[in-house]
């Protein structure tokens, strides 16, 4: 049948040719209509490869399906989904494509058999999704979604010059199990990396999704860095350094994100958060372990975009998005603050929420294979995650102190896809086994004993706790207009300035050389007229007429002597 | 708060009262855990698991540290707003200084800001009731 053989990402090109092409409410259902259309043709897909071509002396395989590529289609379909709805209201025809286009090409890479068709497709979620940002049309923004292309970018050339690497000393390109042991593994672990916002490479992130528009960070949330958590997941699965790199990851981020001011900005340290407890997961390698890395990124996807959402919603009725100018809406925006809270008892992992049931995966798997310390560090990070998304994001947004604002619910187009995530949501957290049937391995691991919600619910109230206990002793730092430094800083201000001394002093440098050059020059130019400028010298300005009178009598004298020979010839 | 516009109408939150159950409730919650802890028999799978409330104290613990090293934090990594905003060039680096050691003045480090940010002096005057309640509870 031929539907089969066609990837999941042809359905989404062509939705964004039509998209482009179509306005209003037929776009809308033509946009609505396509990712359910390819989730229940994708429902239908055996496992198994389903193209195939030869290009040069490689095989390529651009359609490739098993478990894990499945599981990322599914959720990527939902994502997709739900921020279609999310922004139906949006008449800008730049962002409707981007996103279709982007959405696609996270479908690509994921159900990529070989590297070269990863490479196209991780370039391809570049320069697709960086029109999400520069769709806010301010100059932050266009500066961001440059600094957001580049970085993208130069990881998708990293992850080709690897390929390249790859394929001479395999001679495949075949995009599986890849390890550490080759200057092609780095390359491409790398280039993973970049994208999965690895510490130090994470500014790219925090960056430019906050700059993007309401509905843009919902879609841009929800696939590059899940694309790049299972490109790690297939290639890297069981690398230790994976699981110092996650636990680093799930730890450092909570710090800026209590301090942060922007709340789409804290939920951008929260998504690298998250985005550790999975690469954690893959470092550990078990079935277990895997299992919930996949399970988490499934439902980070459903719960951040629900916290994003929560937050577009606020930042498209009242334009604001500091946290210092926000607070109070609950009274006017009730809708949205329930679904925020949803959103934020998911990501905290609260018992009968979706974070729950794939969290706590991890983080067994972690202490059953004996990294204790990991284990703490991940602790550690569950508790600051709900102190951050969970309490300080509806706290700041939806209570404190009254801002005055009274904004009202957002259009009902938002508030729906908002509860199409709070409800999935809820559902997985009630009811995993459903989660659990779609995950690569059958570990029977059940979330619900005693032990794990105790310990968790314990962790997160007295976490609560903590944060009233703060909060009533003015311990509790106070939102301020303020930007605060991260590795960005680096690129944005230390190279620029250091680059800029550099070259002034390079100018400077090069200024007195020339001067000196020059004046050098001309001394020994006027050194040599001073020598010849004598009256009547090789190099002098005037001549006597006695030379004249000299030469005159010599032209003469030539002639006589022309004459003279002429007459003798003849 | 809902006292100084009068043709607003009174909202959940806007009742002290209201603000205080949820925080007993909290309360109550947390000591009930605090119980259950010595009642529920657990696998253990770590010894530290074993003290006594483990998981509350490194909840509270954990929360409090992770505070007060990021308000430490903000002492050096915090600049004025438009900081990436401005020409590259040397002025430039002392006004940030000079806004940044404003910006720490104001957070003063041991107080919430009060010139700054009107809201810190909303949340503590907020807070100071609450804990005024609390302290007649």
């Amino acid at each position: 049948m031929w539907m089969l053989e066609l990837p999941p990402f042809t359905l989404f090109f062509i939705g964004g040719l039509i998209a482009a092409m179509t306005r209003g409410k037929l776009r809308g259902a033509i946009m609505v209509a396509i990712p359910f259309v390819s989730a229940l043709h994708l429902w239908t897909v055996p496992e198994g490869i389903h193209l195939q071509l030869t290009f040069l002396d490689y095989e390529l395989v651009p359609y490739r399906a098993d478990k894990l590529s499945l599981m990322f289609g599914y959720v990527f379909h939902i994502a997709a989904f739900i921020s279609i709805i999310y922004s139906l209201h949006v008449k800008d025809t730049v962002q409707q494509v981007a996103a279709m286009l982007y959405a696609g090409s996270a479908l690509g890479a994921v159900f990529a058999g070989d590297l070269l068709t990863l490479f196209v497709f991780w370039e391809l979620l570049a320069f697709t999704s960086v029109f999400l940002i520069w769709a806010r049309r301010t100059s932050r923004a266009y500066h961001a979604g440059m600094r957001y292309l580049i970085i993208q970018v130069l990881s998708g050339v990293i992850l080709l010059v690897g390929a390249l690497f790859y394929a001479a000393e395999t001679g495949s390109l075949a995009f599986d199990f890849i390890g550490l042991d080759s200057i092609a593994g780095w390359l491409i672990f790398i280039a993973f990396g970049i994208k999965c916002a690895f510490p130090f490479a994470h500014n790219w992130l925090t960056d430019a999704y906050p700059e993007a528009t309401p509905t843009g960070t919902v879609i841009l949330s929800a696939f590059t860095t899940k694309v790049a958590v299972y490109a790690l997941a297939r290639a890297y699965p069981g690398t230790e350094l994976l699981v110092y790199i996650g636990a680093a990851m799930t730890c450092f981020p909570i710090f800026f994100a209590v301090i942060e001011n922007d709340l789409r900005r804290v939920l951008a340290y929260s998504l690298i958060n998250q985005v550790g407890f999975m690469v954690v997961g893959i470092g550990i390698g078990t079935a277990l372990a895997i299992n919930g890395a996949i399970a988490h990124a499934f439902n980070d996807v459903i719960f951040k975009g629900l916290l994003f959402m929560s937050m577009g919603a606020v930042l498209h009725m009242t334009g604001r998005m500091n946290g210092s100018d926000l607070g109070g809406l609950y009274k006017t925006m009730p809708k949205t603050t329930i679904l925020c809270i949803v959103g934020a008892a998911s990501i905290s992992a609260f018992p009968l929420f979706s974070g729950f049931v794939s969290k706590s995966m991890v983080m067994s798997a972690a202490l059953e294979n004996g990294y204790d310390w990991i284990w703490l560090m991940l602790l550690f990070a569950s508790a600051g995650v709900f102190h951050h998304a969970g309490i300080k994001i509806p706290y700041f947004a939806f209570f404190a102190h009254d801002s005055g604002l009274r904004a009202s619910d957002p259009p009902r187009n938002m508030l729906f896809a908002m509860f199409i995530a709070a409800s999935l949501c809820v559902a997985i957290g009630i009811y995993p086994a459903a989660l659990y049937s779609l995950l690569p391995y059958d570990t029977g691991y059940n979330p619900y004993d005693a032990t794990h919600v105790l310990a968790q619910t314990q962790l997160l109230l007295f976490s609560a706790l903590a944060f009233v206990w703060l909060n009533l002793r003015g311990m509790y730092p106070p939102e301020l207009r303020s930007t605060n430094l991260d590795v960005d800083w680096i690129y944005r201000r230390a190279i620029p300035n250091v680059l800029q001394k550099v070259f002034a002093v390079i100018w400077q440098a090069d200024g007195a050389l020339r001067n000196a050059v020059t004046s050098r020059l001309s001394q020994c130019q006027s050194f040599i007229a001073s020598k010849h400028k004598g009256l009547g010298g090789l190099l002098s300005g005037s001549y006597p007429s006695g030379n004249m009178v000299l030469w005159v009598a010599v032209l003469l004298a030539s002639y006589l002597f022309i004459g003279f020979v002429s007459k003798l010839a003849a | 708060m809902g006292t100084n516009n009068k043709n607003d109408k009174q909202y959940l939150f806007d009742n002290p009262k209201n603000t205080k159950r949820v925080l007993q409730l909290l309360y109550a919650c947390c000591a009930l855990l605090v119980v259950l802890d010595f009642v529920i028999h657990r696998h253990v799978y770590h010894s530290w698991e074993n003290l006594p409330a483990f998981y509350p104290i490194y909840g509270f613990v954990g929360c409090v540290v992770l505070v007060i090293v990021a308000r430490w934090m903000r002492t050096f990594l915090m600049r004025s707003e438009d900081y990436y905003d401005k020409q590259y060039d040397d002025n430039d680096d002392n006004d940030d200084k000079n806004s940044l050691e404003k910006i720490c003045d104001d957070n003063g480090l041991e107080k919430a800001t009060d010139e700054n940010t009107h809201e810190g002096a909303n949340n503590q005057t907020e807070n100071k009731k609450i804990g005024d309640h609390d302290v007649d509870a």
